[in-house]
């Protein structure tokens, strides 16, 4: 089948002449069928000069560029891939992104250089590796794709990160099945707060799953506030995406408006005997009338998309334009027009699609564009169809004002040489007419003359035209009526003869003299017409029986004889019903009794309704609607909600990882001060770092952050509304999430990171001199562990760091360290934070929550006394001068359990009391993920066989009925990391114990029946059994 | 069909799937594949529209096949045509492929069958830059530029000799930093800016000269040479009216929003900082006025042509480089003028007359007479052809716009600085 296509395009191509490269002096003889010419090729890029390589392989891309066959090449090419010159490197990355869906096996003796690739340390060719190895279609592959995607996705670097989010579709589309994998990942990027990966992920979230809404509440503010500074395309496929988010999250905001429209329609129309029903009802709409509030996250989007409205782009601002056409209140909307208007200068292709949607949106909303409506006036030079969809918008535009100048502007049409625009004017007079009823007099004259016009379609047209006009009032157009009959003699379009016979037919009694002679002048030149016009000719002969059969009874029936022998079989069978009907024999029935009644009933005149009209169900700007019929792949723009879904779903919780590190949670009147004033600190931070957002954002900022103040008040707790204001203001983010620090430490210059080293110096010093009085916060040590690592060790170690800090953190449990009752109001909790403790890398960092239940404050917070096993080691934090009545504090400290899990006991002491704690861990706190590949994980198992393997059967519990809930039962239970593994019954995890860094590799294999094995291996055998312990009665609950 | 097949299979909502140039005769001159490939056969359905619509102006942008869409554009002689096959903007499609077009034309100085064959690597390379897997990808010049050096003349040379190569050594760090359209480490020994004002007027003027319609479309073009990360700020006399504009990515549009200056940090090189629209129609002035008298004879098969063109307002600056353009009816055959000024030509193919007058001199207004002869036998025409102006007036900014100041902020030295200013005709049409 692969082969099908180019076999195709070669033939293809081969018919066509075939230009030479000018500048490329031995592409001569390449493309004849000549194949042995390839070979001069596979030496050049057999030898060992990258000069000739690079030769052969700009020749086989040109090959590749018309269409040429070059797969046979594939073996002599690919072993080119790990060539040190870049260029020659790109071009085999080009060809084999081409070939390897046809090669598969060959592709393969290639993937190991691009997995070496996502291993560099520079961030560049890791994208360039994952781009390539995403772009080669082998399904065998697709484990490497996802785990090197998974990778990619917490790398530290927003370029691989957003590279990440490409790949996603591509290997969605190789193997669907993955699906649920990679919406995890969506969902990890989604929270990306990088504007170079929000229009990516947003991209790869439409391609793979638009329909899970549910993805965004979280992030939706932080899409709208980055929204101006993602790139152009980013854009345009954010805000289609948060259209549709808003029809489900929002009410609508015109939604009192229509309801208005109702209510009076109802009074009017209301009788006596509903008047009662009435007063039930009554209620309930006035309940529903409830004033319209519009959500602030609604007023958000429209007011963060709105100056986009200037972008250089067509499609953002097309993408703004359908934004507030759907979404906006009716007196808002307007704005949009200006921009649209602009847009018509651009290239015709732009013309073209904007001048459809504007067609679309002029008939809902008139009077938006009415005061552009010069900018739609036709040039000669336009091509056809702009100056038909320019003439549809006119006429849309049309009402009683401005009807004299639109009509004075359809005169010079109608003299154009280009004559299907000439006709579509004559039906654009003709929609006018019967819009406005005060016009239909001069319209229906300037049409009558029209007919005398030289043109023969323009009168055909004309005629078309002007019959539907005068079925509106025929009465008082009997002359018209009359020009037109004499018209028969002249005209050959057979649409236009069509139209006049049936104008003489159905008003055969207002021109009683000419009707009998027109039938009598068709009879005879009736085997000569065509076929509408014949029935039109049955039709008129049919209808003068009717009403004149003295003078037409015979012409009649010689037009039946006519059509009894017609060739085409319509015209004979309506021959044959309408004999029967209007001829009396003494078998005819009762029908034609009616006959009269039948054919000269009062017809309903034609609606003339622009093609446009109801479009605006299809989402402005897309593909469907221009096409007026669904795509593939196109969404459906749902209907507003009758009432709004829970605003809070947008409100951004507090994480672990972020309470984990913030200082002292004061009380909720205290909250907004402090937020303020750490914002403000951010943001000055930041203008340092980027003086290109800073305008942006910090207007932005304090705006939003008041705003998301509001809607969050009912939500109480003062920390959620803490961290849901600085979320929602992008431009006060803080550092203190683990993904900012590391891209702008990564932006920094050499200049500010000495500045920043300095301060950490003062600060280390100061800590040592007051260590007592210094309220060190974790946010400080966690940035200073950022800049040891950066310092200390390579590229690879900070990506491991990171992605370790960005580990799902969902499941933590607590533990309680002092009961609020022993403690005498002191409530003590902890929990494994699975963070780095970033001071001393092997130690297990343990989060301990203090809570003050008293009355009183509780000073001096700290530890004392810690009794330890042999070789333990403590790193307390730093004592905590107050706390508060009623207030909370987190801090973290450091134990070292030696890969043992002997409690760690030690005092805690306050101004006033003392007591007794310890912290013993569970054996899967002691360990942090290592990431392996499936390679690597073997080898290692290989290497720990023996004594340090341990097997367990079990059998799963009832809850863990696939893959998913395993990898979730067995992350919670140790802190291990996902191994890939091509096999679907296999589940791998790797991990290194803290202090000592041993190795352990878990494997979970299932079998039919709900039955499994357990493998540990790990050298510390203990730590092994214990693990085994947990794991099994983790899997089997 | 079992290529068909495959791509139904294959449903991945992928944005462009593949892009193939056509020329104007009809030659499929290159195609480009980002994910699997699909037969050029599907270009039969453009070929097919193409011949239908007989001007390439007039092929519908959109064209639906059975399995696909095609939308393409129509740029110097050359078709772009994509192949979508799912819901899509098309204004998404239409103004990439534009991107694509003005790519080409700042590599190769002009977007020809020719450059883009004689490059054809470059064009490869910059296709496979700009997208991925169907979804832009770098569509900033500044940093394709990094990516993939432009060629020139000399390069050209000496890579011929050396074997050497047009990718850049060093990897681009733009796309990394948080202006994406600047490099970093920008260096020159003459630091300067310029800017043109360039205002476009379009109009459609009736039969007895007035103003049917008239419009100033003006955009701001920039030439910046800047070290370093300038942040430069413009400002204009007066600011009042710009009230329809659309911005470059780098300006800020709250500054603007707030105090009517444009603020940004330039790209490296020439761009397009600005365009905007300028419709309140007291505002635009009309520099010329035409006196046409063109008839056809009932009888005779001949015609009469009269046109005199003279300066209306033109703000006492001098209108240059005027040339009238009229597209004939079918019928007339040829024409036999006579031009007081300037040089006039007629095409008897494609019916165009072209009269380039050149300087306007108010003294001695330039004039057009003579007679048309027609096809005998052949009715006259209906209609009167209108006129088609161009023009160009140096150091003029009709609307009156003009630029205060430029401060720049962010670096030491100073900079050389320079606006220009030049009213052209945009569509200018005069009905007769």
């Amino acid at each position: 089948v692969s082969a099908a296509p180019s076999a195709f395009s070669d033939e293809k191509g081969g018919s066509a002449s075939e230009p030479e490269y000018g500048h490329d002096p031995a592409s001569g003889g390449i493309f004849s069928s000549d194949y042995k010419r390839h070979d001069d090729l596979k030496e050049m890029l057999d030898s060992n000069k990258d000069s000739l390589k690079l030769e052969a392989m700009k020749r086989i891309v040109a090959m590749i560029a018309r269409g040429k066959n070059a797969s046979d090449l594939f073996p002599a090419v690919v072993k080119n891939v790990a060539c040190k010159n870049i260029e020659v490197k790109k071009l085999v990355y080009v060809y084999l992104v081409r070939y390897a869906e046809e090669q598969q096996d060959l592709a393969l003796l290639s993937i190991s250089t691009f997995q070496r690739g996502l291993k560099d340390p520079n961030q560049l060719i890791r994208a360039s590796a994952l781009r390539v190895l995403s772009s080669i279609r082998v399904t065998i592959i697709v484990p490497i794709m996802m785990l090197a995607i998974k990778e990619a996705a917490s790398d530290m670097s927003p370029y691989v990160r957003k590279t990440a989010a490409h790949a996603i579709p591509k290997l969605h589309s190789l193997d669907p099945e993955q699906k649920d994998q990679l919406i995890e990942v969506i969902e990890k990027l989604l929270a990306d707060k990088t504007t170079l990966v929000a229009g990516s992920v947003v991209m790869a979230f439409e391609e793979v799953c638009p329909d899970r809404i549910d993805l965004i509440h979280k992030n939706y503010r932080k899409l709208c506030n980055l929204l101006i500074d993602v790139e152009e395309w980013g854009q345009v496929v954010i805000i289609n995406m948060l259209t549709r988010y808003a029809r489900t999250q929002f009410l609508n905001p015109n939604i009192n408006e229509s309801l208005l429209e109702e209510n009076s329609e109802k009074a009017f129309y209301a009788s006596d005997d509903e008047e009662e029903e009435d007063k039930k009802a009554e209620p309930a709409t006035l309940a529903k009338r409830k004033p319209y509030v519009m959500d602030p996250d609604h007023r958000l989007l429209l007011r963060n998309t709105k100056p986009l409205l200037q972008s250089r782009n067509a499609a953002v601002v097309m993408a703004v334009a359908q934004l507030y056409f759907h979404l906006a209140p009716k007196a808002e909307v307007g704005i949009i027009a200006k921009a649209l208007v602009r847009l018509m200068r651009s290239h015709s292709e732009v013309q073209y699609v904007v001048l459809q949607n504007v067609a679309t949106m002029s008939i809902k909303r008139r009077g938006m564009f009415e005061p552009y409506l010069k900018s739609f006036y036709i040039r000669s030079t336009d091509p056809t169809q702009i100056k038909v969809l320019k003439l549809e918008v006119l006429t849309n535009l049309a009402n009683e004002t401005n009807i004299s100048t639109i009509l004075r502007e359809f005169q010079t049409y109608i003299k154009s040489m280009d004559k299907d625009f000439v006709a579509a004017s004559i039906q654009a007079i003709g929609r006018c007419a019967t819009n406005i009823g005060e016009v239909r007099d001069t319209c229906l004259n300037g049409l009558v003359q029209l007919l005398s016009n030289r043109d023969e379609l323009v009168v055909a047209e004309s005629v078309v035209v002007i019959k539907k006009l005068l079925q509106m009032q025929p009465e008082q157009h009997s002359d018209i009526i009359k020009h037109m009959a004499k018209l028969i003699d002249n005209i050959q379009v057979p649409m236009a003869r069509a139209s006049i016979l049936w104008l003489i037919g159905e008003y055969c009694e207002h021109v009683p003299k000419i009707a009998p002679d027109v039938l009598r002048k068709m009879a005879k030149s009736f085997t000569n017409e065509e076929d509408i016009v014949k029935l039109q000719i049955i039709n008129l002969a049919a209808k003068l029986y009717l009403t004149n059969s003295k003078q037409s009874k015979l012409l009649t029936q010689y037009v039946l004889n006519l059509a009894k022998y017609d060739q085409n079989y319509d015209i004979r069978d309506r021959a044959r019903f309408i004999r029967q009907l209007i001829v009396p024999t003494d078998k005819s029935g009762a029908l034609s009794k009616y006959a009269k009644k039948l054919f000269l009933a009062l017809k309903p005149a034609p609606v003339l309704e622009s093609p446009f009209k109801d479009r605006d169900h299809f989402q402005l700007g897309s593909l469907s609607h221009l096409l007026n019929a669904k795509a593939a792949g196109y969404q459906e723009l749902p209907n507003w909600p009758e009432s709004a879904p829970d605003p809070s779903v947008r409100n951004v919780e507090v994480k672990d990882s972020v309470c984990a590190e913030r200082t002292v949670l004061t009380g909720p009147e205290e909250v907004p001060t402090r937020v303020k004033c750490s914002s403000r600190k951010d943001r000055k931070e930041k203008k340092v770092e980027k003086p290109f957002y800073s305008d942006s954002e910090g207007e932005s900022g304090p705006t939003e952050s008041a705003d998301s103040g509001n809607c969050e008040s009912d939500s109480g707790s003062g920390s959620a509304s803490a961290s849901g204001s600085d979320e929602s203001g992008s431009g006060s983010e803080s550092e203190e999430s683990g993904e900012e620090t590391e891209s702008d430490e990564e932006e920094e210059d050499e200049e500010e990171e000495k500045k920043k080293r300095k301060k950490l110096d003062k600060t280390k010093a100061k800590k040592q001199a007051e260590e007592s009085a210094e309220r060190c916060t974790i946010h400080t040590i966690h940035q200073i562990s950022c800049i040891i690592n950066f310092d200390q060790f390579d590229m690879n170690k900070i990506t491991s760091v990171f992605s370790q800090t960005l580990a799902p953190s969902g499941s933590i449990k607590m533990y309680e360290l002092l009961h609020r009752i022993k403690g005498e109001g002191l409530a003590v909790e902890y929990c494994f934070s699975r963070q780095p403790f970033s001071p001393e890398p092997n130690m297990v960092a343990v989060q301990i929550q203090f809570t003050n239940n008293t009355n009183s404050e509780t000073k001096n917070l700290h530890i004392e006394d810690p009794r330890l096993q042999s070789g333990m080691r403590i790193r307390e934090f730093a004592e905590i001068d107050v706390l508060a009545a009623g207030e909370s504090v987190t801090v973290v400290m450091g134990i070292d359990f030696c890969d043992s899990t002997q409690a760690a006991n030690f005092q805690l002491c306050t101004h006033t009391r003392k007591f007794f704690v310890s912290i013993q861990p569970p054996v899967g706190e002691l360990m942090t993920p290592a990431f392996l590949t499936e390679n690597d994980f073997k080898k290692e198992q290989g290497k720990l066989m023996g004594m340090n393997e341990i097997l367990e059967k079990l059998t799963l519990g009832e809850k863990c009925v696939n893959e998913h809930v395993i990898v979730e039962r067995v992350t919670a239970t140790a802190n291990l990391s996902r191994v890939p593994c091509g096999s679907d019954k296999e589940c791998r995890f790797a991990g290194k114990t803290v202090s000592s860094g041993c190795l352990v590799l878990v494997t979970v294999t299932t079998k039919e029946g709900g039955g499994a094995q357990l493998t540990v291996n790990c050298e510390k055998m203990l730590i092994g059994t214990m693990l085994v312990k947990d794991i099994l009665q983790a899997l089997s609950q | 069909m079992p290529v068909l097949d495959i791509t139904l299979k294959d449903n991945a909502l992928i944005m462009i799937h593949s892009l193939f140039l056509i020329n104007n005769a009809g030659d499929l001159f290159l195609e480009k594949h980002w994910k699997s490939v699909i037969s050029r056969s599907v270009c039969d359905y453009f070929f097919e529209a193409r011949e239908k619509a007989v001007e390439p102006d007039n092929v519908p942008p959109v064209i639906r096949t059975p399995h696909h869409y095609l939308i393409n554009i129509y740029r110097e002689k050359i078709f772009f045509v994509s192949v979508i096959q799912t819901e899509v903007p098309p204004l998404f499609v239409i103004e990439f492929l534009h991107r694509v077009a003005e790519t080409f034309q700042d590599y190769f100085g002009e977007c020809s069958e020719s450059t883009i064959k004689d490059n054809v690597v470059i064009v490869y390379e910059l296709l496979e830059e700009m997208l991925d897997n169907g979804f832009p990808l770098a569509t900033e010049s500044n940093i394709l530029k990094e990516l993939i050096r432009p060629p020139t003349i000399l390069r050209s040379m000496v890579n011929t000799i050396t074997g050497s190569s047009n990718v850049g050594e060093t990897l681009p760090t733009g796309q990394l930093s948080t202006i994406p359209w600047r490099r970093a480490g920008v260096k020159y020994t003459n630091n300067e800016a310029y800017f043109d004002v360039v205002e476009e007027i379009d109009a459609i003027l009736d039969k007895s000269g007035t103003t049917v319609f008239a419009e100033i479309q003006g955009v701001i073009d920039a030439c910046v040479k800047l070290s370093g990360m300038p942040d430069l700020t413009l400002s204009f006399m007066n600011p009042r009216l710009l009230d329809d504009v659309s911005f470059h990515p780098c300006v800020r549009y709250k500054r603007w929003e707030s105090e009517r200056v444009i603020s940004f940090v330039p790209p490296d090189g020439n761009f397009q900082l600005m365009s905007y629209h300028i419709s309140a129609q007291n505002l635009v002035a009309i520099p010329v006025y035409v006196k046409q008298n063109i008839s056809f004879f009932e009888t005779g098969s001949s015609g009469r042509l009269d046109i005199t063109v003279g300066p209306k307002q033109t703000m006492g600056k001098t209108v240059e480089g005027l040339v009238v353009t009229v597209h004939m009816p079918k019928v007339v055959l040829s024409a036999n003028l006579n031009a007081t000024q300037g040089t006039y030509n007629y095409d008897p193919v494609t019916k165009i007359l072209v009269w380039d007058i050149g300087k306007l001199n108010p003294q001695k207004l330039p004039n057009l007479k003579g007679s048309l002869s027609l096809q005998s036998g052949a009715p006259k025409p209906e209609e009167n052809p209108s006129l088609n102006i161009d023009l160009k007036i140096q150091q003029l900014a009709i609307s009156g716009l003009k630029v205060n100041r430029l401060d720049m902020y962010g670096e030491k030295y100073k900079p050389f600085k320079g606006v220009k200013y030049v009213t052209k005709a945009g569509k200018f049409q005069v009905r007769t």
